[in-house]
């Protein structure tokens, strides 16, 4: 391990840099955490929820983690519990058996909070969307701030996803859908 | 055993590629003797309007056969009264059908939670909804025991499912999941759609096997339909499979050294996973490669920038991968939480049929791709690694030989790819309903379909069965006796899905 250690010190990080042909990643990470830093200190806390995915998009959320996308650098980080959570990372099309479960996560989360529905099914759009087992779009059982669509989106999707809703969503802390 | 149980019955013409038998209830109850002594794995068992089908392997022949009971007024004979593993798979066709099961050892409802508003949903006839009593947890008694429930919401980016342990200070005395919170109602939606729109659906049962899925509906389809698939499709549909394969064992080698807190593994190979997903993208247009397999053929060619992208990446894993393998060989207080953990008996893996490496972990020597092996294995055939110990570590071997049998294939397969069209127009039958079944070896272990298509080439019934439905009752028996902190890496070095399981 230690050999493994001392090599690493001498090897080039392999996450990506703006010059690298991925400045939309990039330049989508400097203006997140802008936003992130003005309105919550130096982070954002995101519980991710899968209220009846199938595991394509928890995938694509996975990936942001490794080391291509390091969204820790930008002070995005994953916390195990919807109380430690500024935000609701939801995916999937609501099944009538996970309704109740994403209603009681929403509500444990603490206010200032946003909602992002993710991917086709989470927007109500997907295969399952006319099935009896589902309800359909997360709109449908709790207030969303933004949708990421995609079938899964890529993990540069869902970064400049984020983005938007930071940048755009202007109001934060006082946010009236979540009142 | 089969030609025992069944040489006297003529097969039902319309089922490919092996037979389908109609069996009254005393051979049911043969094939349940049979199931309970060993001799016959159970590889699905799954409803119908007036049937319950199952399909059945005798390893000691190779030979695989379906067979089907009718349901008369509303009842069917159990197979789980001799053969635990059907238990489940019963409970969720009652859910499902309403079919009730003579004899039934655990009548409890399994993926109905009370909350669909028609009830049972595949039934001629549902109505609506009555209310479902609470669902009783099997009881564990002692002093000193307490119950530590978790999910369907469970700490990390993963699918919800319900946890119920009984501990006694550290270890665990019984675990019992409750799953089915993931159930979208698979098997009602794809009843009545066309042959491409069933295939966009069966795509998404899970998606970390959305390539194997892909793959196993076209057989299945392309059984019934009697139609030959193209030879560059062929081979194209195998090296996206083993690609799948390679990225979720790479991405499965590392969760398991992270769950037991080392975390450098998990970095490492993430990068590695992350390498072999874009170089799907750039070969197939697509990271996870869904929808890639069609019926007919395959939608993405392989041109030689994607070739060269594959290449480059099973270089990458030849290079960076055995000093990974060095790391986890070496680092003790990783062995120290993988060795003699989770144990799963070679007896208990036996009688569940256990699919994958959790099967080949535990000396059962069983991968679809070898056992009734499918074009283009047939004439390529892959090596596996078959353990005896059945622990976490074991898994995890079983996993780091697979990757490199995986690279050194897709190598030897992109050497000398045919030429041709990539897909072909599929004929549609004009008078008669036709069947097929399928088994694909994914990356979890066998995937099964079965689809049956009616005049005008629209899915009258369908089923697809993952590999998870014999996993998750083995995790429980894996985990009995250890400690609770030891939950995740077992869980982990199962990866049994959620969303495949609960349909």
């Amino acid at each position: 391990m230690r050999r493994r250690l001392f090599k690493n010190l001498f090897t080039r990080p392999c996450t990506e840099p703006v010059s690298k042909g991925t400045a939309a990643l990039e330049v989508a990470g400097a203006q997140l955490r802008g936003v992130i830093a003005r309105s919550l200190g130096r982070s954002l806390a995101i519980r991710e929820v899968d209220a009846g995915s199938c595991n394509g998009c928890e995938l694509e959320i996975h990936a942001l983690s490794n080391a291509f996308y390091d969204v820790e650098r930008f002070g995005i980080r994953f916390v195990a519990s919807p109380r430690h959570a500024d935000l609701l990372l939801v995916t999937g099309p609501v099944t009538l058996n996970m309704r109740e479960a994403l209603e009681r996560t929403y509500a444990a989360t603490p206010a200032p909070k946003w909602v992002v529905a993710v991917g086709d099914c989470g927007a109500g759009c997907g295969v399952f969307a006319d099935s009896y087992a589902c309800v359909g779009a997360v709109s449908k059982v709790i207030p969303v701030d933004l949708v990421i669509r995609g079938c899964p989106p890529t993990p540069t999707d869902l970064l400049q996803g984020l983005l938007e809703l930071l940048s755009g969503g202007a109001a934060l802390g006082v946010n009236a859908k979540h009142a | 055993m089969l030609k025992a149980l069944f040489g006297d019955l003529s097969a039902t013409p319309t089922h490919r590629p092996w037979p389908r038998v109609a069996a009254d209830s005393e051979r049911w109850r043969g094939i349940g003797e049979a199931l309970r002594e060993g001799k016959l794995d159970l590889l699905g068992l799954w409803g119908d309007l007036a049937a319950v089908h199952c399909v059945l392997y005798e390893p000691a022949t190779r030979n695989v056969l379906s067979a089907s009971v009718a349901v008369s007024a509303g009842k069917a004979p159990s197979l789980a009264v001799f053969h635990a593993p059907a238990s489940r798979l019963e409970r969720a066709i009652g859910d499902l059908f309403g079919i009730e099961f003579v004899g039934l050892p655990d009548p409890r409802p399994w993926i109905d939670h009370g909350l669909w508003p028609l009830h049972p949903p595949l039934a001629e006839r549902p109505r609506p909804r009555a209310p479902l009593p609470p669902y009783r947890f099997l009881q564990a008694q002692g002093p000193s025991l307490h119950q530590i429930p978790v999910g369907p919401v469970h700490a990390g980016i993963i699918e919800p499912g319900h946890f119920r342990f009984t501990a006694s200070g550290e270890t665990v005395v019984r675990l019992e999941e409750r799953l089915g919170y993931t159930h979208k109602g698979i098997d009602k939606l794809l009843d009545g759609k066309s042959i491409d729109e069933a295939s966009l659906v069966a795509a998404r049962v899970s998606g970390d096997s959305t390539v194997a899925y892909s793959f196993v509906f076209a057989r299945a389809v392309e059984a019934a339909l009697e139609f030959q698939p193209p030879p560059r499709a062929v081979w194209l549909r195998a090296v996206m499979a083993e690609l799948e394969r390679i990225a979720n064992h790479l991405g499965d080698i590392g969760a398991v050294c992270n769950d037991a807190a080392f975390s450098m593994m998990h970095a490492e190979c993430a990068i590695l996973r992350e390498e072999a997903l874009r170089a799907c993208a750039v070969a197939f247009g697509h990271r996870l490669m869904m929808d890639r397999i069609v019926p007919g053929g395959v939608a993405a060619d392989l041109e030689p920038a994607g070739r060269e992208a594959i290449l480059s990446l099973t270089r990458r894993v030849r290079r960076q991968f055995p000093e990974l393998i060095e790391l986890y060989e070496n680092t003790a207080s990783l062995q120290d939480r993988t060795v003699g953990t989770g144990v799963v008996s070679t007896a208990l893996a036996a009688q569940f049929a256990a699919p994958g490496c959790v099967g080949r972990a535990s000396g059962r020597s069983f991968d679809a791709r070898l056992a009734l092996p499918y074009a283009p294995y047939d004439v390529a055939p892959v090596k596996i690694t078959v353990r005896p110990e059945g622990d976490v570590d074991a898994r995890v071997w079983v996993r780091i030989r697979e990757t490199l049998h995986s690279i050194g294939w897709l190598e030897a397969a992109l050497a000398s790819l045919p030429r041709g069209p990539l897909r072909l127009p599929l004929n549609t039958p004009t008078d008669a309903s036709v069947e097929g079944s399928a088994l694909v070896e994914g990356f979890r272990g066998d995937i099964l379909a079965y689809a049956r298509i009616g005049p005008g080439g629209r899915i009258e019934r369908c089923h697809l069965r993952d590999p998870s439905w014999f996993l998750w009752p083995l995790l429980e028996a894996a985990i009995e006796g250890n400690i609770v902190a030891d939950f995740p890496l077992c869980n982990k070095s199962f990866n049994c899905s959620y969303s495949g399981h609960d349909l």
